[in-house]
């Protein structure tokens, strides 16, 4: 498959490269190529690349005395296609608790869409979704694999305070809030696990490319889950696909 | 040897800033560090800090401060009378600190944001590689009255001619050079003339994320698919709003981005207060 790329200044310092500007599997997979490929030929020259749904943004140290050669360079490093690497993917399974006390928003939700809770819940536990980039907050995964029929415009007025570990659906998105913060989407469950932690190196278990699932689970156990996340004796373990 | 400043009064939005966090954009972190990079890069250039050593960064109102242990400071940003125990201390050059020394520092004169420099950087908590405060990154999102900064005390007690600068304290200029953003092309010619031609307001919704201007712009662009952004970028929004991104800026936004603010034009309106006025200049990159 050839993807039409295009190379564009974004400030002193930085290249943007941009895919086609869609939603898809294979665009996220030719990304994540080649910002390895870019981080492996630079090392440490380039501060970093941040990646979204299609485009990333090369931010180098130095002011670019010269984009047309650098363009030549990143060209030849993103012109390899079909050197995908053979990774296995890693599966998150994410325990969510789909209960009216725990989600603000779950029967409002269910009312809008003239689905049952039960059908809620069954829609958004079936696809495997796939992480296409963090932002946004600090651990908030952007996914791609929502069922259509589950997508719902974002409220007018976002509420001051969604609560850590939301889960919630906005437009044709869903994803989890890490943290407390402000948000516009529709809360229709909570999970108990820890999504951000900035004591750690390693500051969020789920990467790009990684893929999700999640997991219906009672509220008894969506208490038992908290206290063991609280305790630091729970521990989210991947399967590889 | 550990010296300790303790905040007597916190002052206003204040906070450790150093260059901030690279590398974390990955996990959706912002990078941070200091909104008049220039400011903060006098103040450690002085001291003969390295570049990264970290500095208090106020707010209009700077903090009331105390130390324990002999240092050298420098303050620099916003033009302020600045006092050591009542006595009148100069701004943009060393400034010799003993025991018990009290800092006070009056409400600021012409720009909003000012440094307090310290030899070899406030040794505050690093959290990913950085100290600049973050809220949900660092445990504290401004300091507090009571809080504790330590600080390594000073290798050299010698009197020492501190070195000099002469800075510019006058109002900088309205102009805010700024290149043509990746969506700036979608714009219509009455739109790109609009935003070139008109003075921007500083609108009082501004922090160090984002500042709000007041003049609307009509829009009919759509938005974007969710793309990176960087400090600088000024994003429209669907109701015509602009939004200059600042120094705590997201990693990634769903908003056209229309323009791109250079480097120094970034610390220049960061200094910019409420009701000011701006007006945009397109340069070549």
């Amino acid at each position: 498959m050839e993807l039409e790329l295009q190379y564009k200044r974004y400030s002193e310092n930085s290249i943007l490269i941009e895919w086609p500007p869609k939603i898809e599997q294979d665009i996220l997979q030719n990304l994540l190529f080649c910002k390895k490929s870019i981080e492996k030929y630079y090392g440490k020259v380039i501060v970093e690349i941040i990646s979204s749904y299609s485009s990333l943004l090369i931010c180098y140290h130095n002011i670019i005395e010269d984009f047309y050669s650098e363009v030549l360079v990143l060209k030849k490093l993103c012109g390899s296609l079909g050197v995908t690497e053979i990774v296995k993917k890693r599966l998150w399974e994410i325990p969510v608790c789909y209960s009216t006390t725990l989600a603000a928003d779950l029967s409002d939700f269910s009312n809008q869409k003239s689905l049952s809770i039960d059908k809620v819940i069954s829609l958004h536990t079936a696809p495997l979704y796939t992480v296409f980039f963090l932002g946004f907050l600090p651990g908030f995964f952007y996914l791609g694999g929502l069922d259509e029929k589950l997508s719902l415009p974002r409220k007018k007025t976002p509420v001051l305070q969604v609560e850590k570990g939301s889960v919630a659906i906005g437009e044709n998105q869903t994803g989890v809030y890490p943290i407390h913060s402000p948000g516009g989407w529709h809360v229709i469950g909570r999970s108990p696990i820890e999504f951000f932690n900035p004591n750690s190196s390693e500051p969020c278990f789920v990467i790009a490319g990684d893929h999700v699932k999640f997991i219906s689970i009672e509220e008894y156990e969506y208490n038992d889950i908290k206290e063991r996340v609280e305790n630091n004796i729970y521990q989210l373990k991947p399967t590889f696909l | 040897m550990k010296g300790k400043v303790e905040i007597i009064k916190p002052g206003l939005f204040t906070t450790i800033q150093d260059k901030g966090r690279f590398g974390f954009s990955k996990y959706g972190i912002p990078k941070s560090g200091p909104m008049d990079e220039v400011a903060f890069d006098f103040a450690n250039s002085l001291l003969g800090n390295q570049e990264n050593c970290a500095c208090i960064e106020w707010t209009l109102q700077a903090p009331i401060l105390k130390f324990n242990e002999p240092t050298l400071i420098c303050l620099t940003g916003s033009l302020v009378d600045a006092f050591l125990n009542g006595e009148k201390v100069e701004m943009y050059r060393q400034v010799k600190i003993v025991k018990n020394d009290i800092l006070t520092i009056n409400f600021c004169k012409n720009k909003l944001y000012g440094y307090v420099g310290i030899e070899n950087g406030f040794q505050s908590d690093v959290v990913l590689k950085s100290r600049s405060f973050y809220p949900a990154v660092t445990p504290k999102s401004t300091l507090k009255k009571g809080d504790i900064l330590p600080y390594l005390t000073s290798r050299n007690t010698n009197d020492q001619f501190s070195s000099l600068v002469k800075s510019s304290h006058k109002n900088i200029t309205n102009h805010i050079e700024v290149y043509q953003g990746i969506e700036f092309d979608l714009l219509s010619n009455s739109q790109k003339e609009y935003l070139l031609e008109t003075e921007f307001t500083i609108s009082s919704k501004r922090n160090r994320m984002a500042i709000q201007l007041k003049e609307e712009l009509s829009n009919t662009l759509p938005s974007i698919i969710t793309a990176p952004v960087l400090p600088g970028t000024v994003q429209l929004t669907p109701s015509g709003k602009l939004i200059v991104l600042m120094r705590d800026c997201q990693t990634t936004g769903g908003y056209p981005r229309v323009l791109q603010l250079s480097s120094s034009a970034i610390n220049q309106i960061a200094q910019k207060r409420t009701n000011q006025k701006v007006k945009f200049r397109l340069i070549d990159l």
